[in-house]
């Protein structure tokens, strides 16, 4: 039996799918206008808390996976099915570094009792409060959009592999590519309104 | 829907992007030691705009899709924006 393949079909729906996202965030980024018009002097003085530097490497690793996801879809459509596969690993890779990165900066917060709900951080002024608790909120939020992004991917390896995407049928791993495009989006402005407004 | 062949992006455009995009990077991290102060969210803010349209123009391939998903994005971003305005007119002005 043939089926009928929409991939136009499939991209806007993922593309609808997106924007949904677009306005979960961007619900978040309004909060934190607000707020940070309301406590700016207490936001500058917690952002100094943040890690700048760890900030920096998990933008430029983002960038990087980015980057070769978009290679990756180029390489099926060649043919070229080993580098198809191989970009996404880098990608899977560099997700992985974010995921370490990420576990050290949360770690040592949490090791200094500083986390949500925690004595020390109820102690503190109300801005602050606001701050660190917007900055758990979105990027932990943004964290499991990676995790899921890395299954997806991860799925879309092995399809690559066995051969079910493949030059002519790659929709999927455009789809997948989005998503992962979206996680990289959304870091471009995490970074700057949270760990360089100093 | 006219569109069915794909368009192939030659690896090249990706790693210029990529440069575009590191070198944005490294303006917005340099531009925090100068102090502008209340420019400071405005330039960050310019910054993160302009990598994003690089993103979605060239990695999420708005540039060589049908012109109904950027007309569709720009809808999205309108209501955003929007959105936007119209709290902060109700804050400010409260």
């Amino acid at each position: 039996m043939e089926m009928n393949r929409d991939d136009e079909g499939a991209k806007l729906g993922m593309w609808i799918f997106i924007f949904t996202e677009i306005l979960l965030f961007g619900g978040l980024f309004l909060v934190y206008a607000v707020m940070r018009n309301r406590y700016s002097d207490e936001f500058h003085q917690a952002a100094h808390q943040l890690n700048a530097f760890i900030g920096t490497v998990n933008t430029v690793v983002l960038l990087l996976s980015s980057a070769t996801v978009a290679m990756s879809i180029t390489a099926v459509r060649k043919g070229e099915k080993r580098k198809g596969v191989l970009f996404i690993l880098i990608t899977l890779l560099c997700a992985g570094v974010f995921l370490i990165n990420k576990y050290f900066e949360w770690g040592h917060k949490l090791s200094i009792g500083l986390y949500p709900g925690s004595e020390m951080m109820v102690g503190l002024k109300h801005g602050y409060i606001l701050f660190f608790s917007l900055y758990f909120f979105m990027t932990g939020l943004h964290v499991l959009h990676l995790i899921a992004g890395s299954i997806i991917l991860t799925i879309i390896m092995v399809r690559i592999q066995i051969g079910s995407i493949n030059a002519g049928n790659n929709v999927l791993l455009e789809n997948g590519g989005l998503y992962w495009h979206l996680v990289d989006l959304i870091w471009i402005f995490l970074f700057p309104l949270l760990y360089l407004i100093t | 829907m006219t569109h069915t062949e794909s368009h192939i992006t030659d690896y090249r455009v990706y790693g210029w992007v990529l440069l575009a995009l590191l070198v944005l990077t490294t303006i917005t991290i340099t531009v925090t030691w100068i102090d502008l102060s209340a420019l400071t969210v405005l330039v960050a803010l310019i910054i993160a705009s302009v990598k994003s349209f690089i993103v979605l123009r060239y990695f999420m391939h708005l540039k060589f899709e049908s012109r109904l998903f950027t007309v569709f994005f720009v809808m999205v971003l309108g209501i955003y924006l929007l959105v936007i305005v119209l709290t902060f007119f109700d804050y400010l002005l409260r």
